[in-house]
């Protein structure tokens, strides 16, 4: 939108944003099986907690380990105040995001002016004292029984239970959320991330207040993982702790590194990767996924080039380098 | 709160305080050697009980099966560092975590491959029959595990301020250009470095399985407990890891008397976060600057 990219790449960026927005929301109307709706209803939600991550990570290069603590608690913030207050499914939404963003807040003021190493650290510690709160809080959160008879979204008496009505509120908010990241990274802020991740004195020297930045970017991505959180409550009705342990935050990492962190369209394919490849997994061993999430973890790392690239890009440059090679690097076979 | 009580939270601070101590200068030693924060530390623990475990049910004796279980998470430390840790040396902190963080991912779900998913223990080294002490009981294991953490301890200090190899090794943590440009080879004091991390924190593995149970899933809390230890005491700091683990333990166990069980977990947490609110560099201040 501003006069430093030309009109015909912005319209091209443009073009794919409202291909991808029209193909997904008109998927209600040739699909009824309502296996595919709940995997894609479930796809909404990752894709929100990832394109959150994928901020984080590829705009600022901080990284949070603890999405899961922020995705529980917009799903428990919505459970108790509707099914105890009686409070507005939507307000009660906002109640977790705004619960979310302030603890991102805290925990991410004194973090973000150190070292990578201390907000994962940090995060991975607010992770694990959100999930004992949420095991030990019996009187609020019902602890390991967990919650039940969370109600429905509705819009003015509308109920949006429904697969294909949940489907299309599910996906407009996910779709809006895009919007916001892809408008992030070309905007002033979006330029001033990419700044200090690439040199944060430079950055700091052009009069970037960047550790203000990092705490912006850290919040939005909570309250990304918070509103999914509520929209899974609000889908399933049902929710227990053990959704939002340390290793579902590893899971997102995953998905954002196997999509890649050069463009936010990488969330979408790393959604697809974490949804798709456990099922997958699930023929042989579901026990399995976690290791060869792990593997590939590590594999990214070790071929990683630059801070741009994601698993194909990585496999594909590795095959290039070894000349006619067929055999591709551990666990690119998936 | 009596004073047999107090004693006796003050001892079981200690125990776990010892194995928070051994997990603390696990994340220093390859801090020091790399600027690498080991996200699989936790793990490696977990490693060292589950192995000592599976070796006792081939009906090993015990010292067999704890001298059997550093060396194997030893060799696997090893070929960590070989395969995933060298390549990314030159690399951001972000690859760094992430591959450390998969490592983890691999370390838990390899044990729960092998192993299967329940919690384990092995017996104590010498019995179970309790000691008096002022009222409160010790159980002879918690005399194994503060020895033991002394003489690794005080080992290792000799070690680093005595041999030629560990001053070599200080060297690098200082300036591991300069250190090279001596004619020491960086990267045997890496490899060096992370051998002797997984047969620590293998040894402290075994240590506490006999009184805290061990399953594929305690590494990742151990990890944090241990970084949280390494943090108060002031990261890359040998004698501030040390410190820092009995002291978190014992506040941990002080909490566990004042506030209840079911938060126990919660408070290395808290305290994990208030030095990085307060004072960033821990008690006896962190050997490098970490701001960026």
């Amino acid at each position: 939108m501003t006069g430093t990219t030309t009109t015909a790449s912005y319209l091209r960026r443009h073009a794919g944003y409202l291909a991808f927005a029209v193909i997904v929301m008109t998927i209600p109307a040739y699909v009824s099986n309502s296996y595919y709706l709940s995997v894609l209803a479930y796809m909404a939600t990752r894709f929100m907690m990832a394109l959150g991550l994928s901020l984080l990570l590829g705009q600022a290069g901080q990284i949070s380990l603890g999405q899961a603590g922020f995705v529980g608690i917009g799903a428990y913030g919505s459970a108790i105040l509707t099914t105890r207050l009686g409070l507005d499914p939507w307000l009660a939404m906002l109640i977790g995001a705004l619960l979310a963003a302030t603890i991102a807040g805290l925990v991410g003021m004194p973090t973000l002016r150190l070292k990578g190493y201390y907000l994962a650290m940090a995060t991975l510690g607010v992770n694990e004292i959100i999930y004992i709160l949420l095991v030990q809080l019996k009187s609020l959160t019902n602890g390991t029984d967990g919650v039940t008879g969370i109600p429905s979204l509705s819009i003015g008496g509308l109920n949006l239970g429904g697969p294909k009505a949940y489907h299309l509120i599910a996906w407009g908010v996910a779709l809006l959320m895009l919007r916001v990241a892809l408008n992030l990274g070309n905007s002033r802020v979006g330029r001033s991330l990419r700044a200090l991740h690439r040199s944060e004195p430079a950055a700091q020297s052009l009069g970037v207040d960047t550790s203000y930045r990092k705490v912006q970017v850290f919040m939005l991505a909570a309250v990304f993982a918070s509103i999914a959180g509520s929209f899974d409550a609000y889908y399933v009705h049902f929710i227990s702790p053990e959704s939002y342990t340390i290793s579902f935050s590893i899971i997102l990492i995953t998905g954002v590194i196997i999509g890649g962190l050069g463009t936010i369209w990488g969330a979408l394919w790393g959604t697809l990767a974490i949804v798709i490849l456990p099922e997958i997994l699930k023929r042989v061993n579901s026990d399995i996924t976690n290791l060869v999430f792990g593997v590939l973890l590590i594999a990214i790392m070790v071929l990683w080039q630059g801070r741009n690239r994601g698993l194909w890009q990585t496999v594909r440059s590795w095959r290039s380098e070894r000349g006619v090679r067929k055999v591709g690097p551990p666990g690119a076979g998936e | 709160m009596t004073f047999a009580q107090f004693l006796q939270y003050i001892f079981s601070g200690i125990t776990s305080g010892a194995v928070y101590a051994l997990t603390a200068m696990g994340f220093t030693l390859v801090f020091n050697a790399t600027r690498i924060i080991n996200f699989s530390q936790g793990q490696l623990v977990m490693l060292g009980g589950m192995s000592a475990v599976a070796l006792y049910g081939r009906g090993l004796p015990l010292w067999a099966c704890f001298v059997l279980a550093v060396v194997i998470v030893t060799l696997i430390t090893i070929g960590f560092e070989r395969v995933a840790i060298r390549p990314l040396l030159k690399k951001g902190v972000l690859a760094q975590i992430i591959a450390t963080v998969g490592a983890s991912f691999v370390f838990e779900t390899g044990a729960m491959l092998v192993w299967g998913r329940d919690a384990v223990g092995l017996t104590p080294f010498s019995g179970d029959k309790p000691l008096g002490v002022g009222g409160a009981t010790v159980v002879p294991q918690t005399l194994w595990v503060v020895g033991l953490t002394v003489v690794i301890v005080v080992a290792l200090q000799f070690f680093y301020r005595k041999s030629l190899f560990g001053k070599a090794v200080r060297a690098c943590s200082v300036d591991a250009t300069a250190a090279r440009l001596q004619g020491i080879s960086y990267s045997r004091v890496v490899t060096f470095s992370f051998a002797l991390t997984g047969a620590i924190s293998a040894a402290a593995g075994v240590l506490i399985t006999p009184i805290s149970f061990m399953s594929y899933h305690s590494g990742s809390l151990l990890g944090l407990k241990g970084f949280a230890a390494a943090t108060l005491g002031g990261l890359g700091n040998p004698v501030g890891a040390v410190v820092g683990g009995f002291v978190l333990g014992i506040i941990e166990a002080l909490g566990v008397g004042v506030v209840s069980a079911g938060y126990k977990d919660a408070i290395a947490f808290v305290i994990l976060l208030l030095v990085l609110f307060l004072r960033p560099t821990g008690l006896l201040g962190a050997k490098v600057v970490n701001r960026q």
